[in-house]
């Protein structure tokens, strides 16, 4: 705790200068309110249930998509990694599709699936895929030999390799994957969100800047904030359970 | 087909016939790769066979050969070390042998059986045990890899053979442990009892102990002699040791550069049990290492 202290002092005298600066008249536009009224939007927000209503459909279409988009990438890519042609095959569709950014495909999925959620999961499982299908055959393609020999000179075949010995030895690779698509899944959710639909946080906060509200506009953006380092304290908590053996080194 | 060197041999301690004596009806005996038989104890059966292998590797266009028509036979319960110049294909042929590599012509026999996969009761132990034992397993774990999904256990014999493996090299207490909370020395003996607890008739060693420190060696050697006497193993083990080589095996084969062939067969013929202090003082000790460093100096001038 005590190392986290500088960086508090830090953000709690940004927060204090930039009230200072709209109070006193320095920055002086509609655009900025006061720190301030800001909390005080917030609080409302919060307390009306507002912001919660908003928030849990963001919450839940994450968790579906990323969920979905980790079912799909981890078996795929353990696939890729161990049979040539699977690779083969799917490698250039992959590399086709990875780099179209996410929002694009916003409008197309709109035709198919509505505005509703399904268009919005569908969005965040595309989108989260790619990280953690490369990190996973990546990992594999790359995984030292005589793992792999080891595992098979106990007799082992190699389904029950891959199973026993190529997967929990590339799951660090896996979760550096899925970390990364953590983050991307809250970015598509909030631009999906934007685009079309009526409610979640990213609707939240482009309906509150229709209408001027720029208070708790900011409250929304702030919330995101609170949200996404949530969603990683969550996720390093878990992945240092999972990988446990890896913080054991040198005692 | 005409017998080659080490087959007669096999064919020669088969029969408990001296060196030297003749056949009727067979080629005279090669004296260069023989041993002397009056002391072989028992008649043992050939359990692994390796008949007429050859390994090359293409390495852009060029074909490179390891070795070509090796013959070889290993007796169940011997102790066999193959030694040879650095680069000769010593691991390649324990691989192979392992089934590991498919050889390029030729094949391996274990009981028998050709070779196309791993056999089960067949464990390679690797060099590289940072790599070899699992990093996300316990020490308990770890020694259970092999014999936790054989279905002829029960819970109860897989925790028991565990156990007593584990204490059989010295890591019972540390079982909680993650490898890399081990030393060296303790990682690799935890890659021997992972290979022990399956009760494997064969374990292939390739340079285990390279990596470890002097004095680490010599411990790790000395529990290796006792393990041997006390477990019903076959041991093929690939050093670049001859000292080690001779302190440990019962014959050593040494392979000349690549191509590899055959160079010497060597029985050695010192008592059982050994160890550091009076093995290496019996003169015969010295004999044979001279015999094994004269074979790979004269590999490596060439």
């Amino acid at each position: 705790m005590r190392e986290k202290w500088p960086g508090i002092t830090l953000i709690s005298i940004l927060l204090a200068g930039w009230e200072v600066l709209v109070r006193s008249g320095m920055i002086d536009t509609p655009s900025l309110p006061p720190v301030s009224l800001i909390f005080i939007a917030w609080y409302q927000a919060v307390i009306s249930g507002e912001l919660i209503g908003h928030l849990l459909p963001s919450l839940q279409r994450i968790a579906i998509g990323y969920s979905l988009a980790i079912a799909v990438a981890v078996p795929l890519g353990l696939l890729m990694g161990s049979i040539k042609l699977v690779y083969s095959l799917f490698e250039p569709l992959t590399e086709l599709i990875r780099p179209i950014p996410s929002a694009a495909y916003v409008p197309m999925a709109i035709l198919f699936f509505g505005i509703g959620n399904e268009m919005k999961v569908f969005v965040i499982f595309l989108a989260c895929i790619w990280p953690i299908l490369l990190n996973t055959y990546g990992a594999v393609r790359g995984i030292d030999p005589v793992l792999v020999e080891t595992g098979r000179t106990f007799g082992y075949s190699h389904a029950k390799v891959l199973r026993k010995v190529v997967f929990p030895s590339i799951l660090p690779e896996i979760f550096t994957g899925m970390r990364v698509s953590l983050g991307i899944a809250l970015i598509v959710v909030v631009v999906a969100e934007m685009i079309a639909g009526n409610n979640g946080i990213g609707y939240f906060i482009l309906d509150r800047q229709r209408f001027f509200r720029v208070a708790a506009m900011i409250a929304g953006i702030f919330t995101l904030g609170i949200v996404g380092y949530a969603l990683n304290w969550v996720f390093l908590r878990f992945e240092g359970y999972v990988l446990r053996w890896r913080q054991t080194s040198g005692s | 087909m005409s017998l080659d060197i080490p087959r007669v041999c096999g064919v020669q301690r088969e029969n408990n016939i001296p060196e030297g004596v003749l056949v009727p009806g067979s080629q005279p005996y090669q004296v260069t790769s023989c041993f002397d038989e009056s002391t072989q104890n028992s008649l043992k059966s050939t359990l692994i066979e390796v008949r007429g292998v050859s390994k090359s590797f293409r390495i852009q266009q060029a074909s490179f050969c390891v070795f070509e028509g090796l013959n070889l036979a290993i007796e169940e319960g011997s102790f066999v070390s193959i030694v040879g110049p650095s680069g000769c294909g010593k691991s390649t042929l324990l691989k192979v042998i392992a089934g590991l590599q498919r050889p390029t012509s030729g094949s391996v026999f274990f009981k028998g059986e050709p070779v196309t996969k791993p056999p089960a009761n067949m464990i390679y132990l690797f060099q590289q045990y940072p790599k070899s034992v699992f990093p996300w397993r316990t020490v308990w774990q770890n020694v259970l890899f092999g014999i936790e999904d054989k279905k002829d256990l029960d819970r109860g014999e897989i925790q028991e053979r565990g156990r007593k493996y584990l204490a059989l090299v010295g890591l019972q207490g540390n079982e909680t442990l993650y490898p890399s909370q081990l030393s060296g020395g303790m990682q690799q003996r935890l890659a021997i009892a992972r290979a022990l607890a399956c009760e494997p008739e064969v374990v292939l060693m390739d340079e285990p102990f390279s990596a470890v420190d002097a004095l680490t060696r010599m411990k790790l050697q000395q529990l290796l002699l006792e393990i041997w006497d006390r477990v019903n193993i076959t041991v093929i083990f690939v050093t670049h040791d001859v000292e080690e080589a001779a302190l440990l095996s019962r014959r050593v084969i040494a392979l000349t550069r690549t191509p590899a062939i055959i160079d010497k067969d060597l029985r050695i013929d010192l008592p059982y049990p050994r160890n550091h202090l009076t093995t290496r003082e019996d003169p015969r000790f010295g004999s044979y290492r001279r015999e094994l460093l004269q074979s790979i100096f004269q590999a490596e001038s060439m």
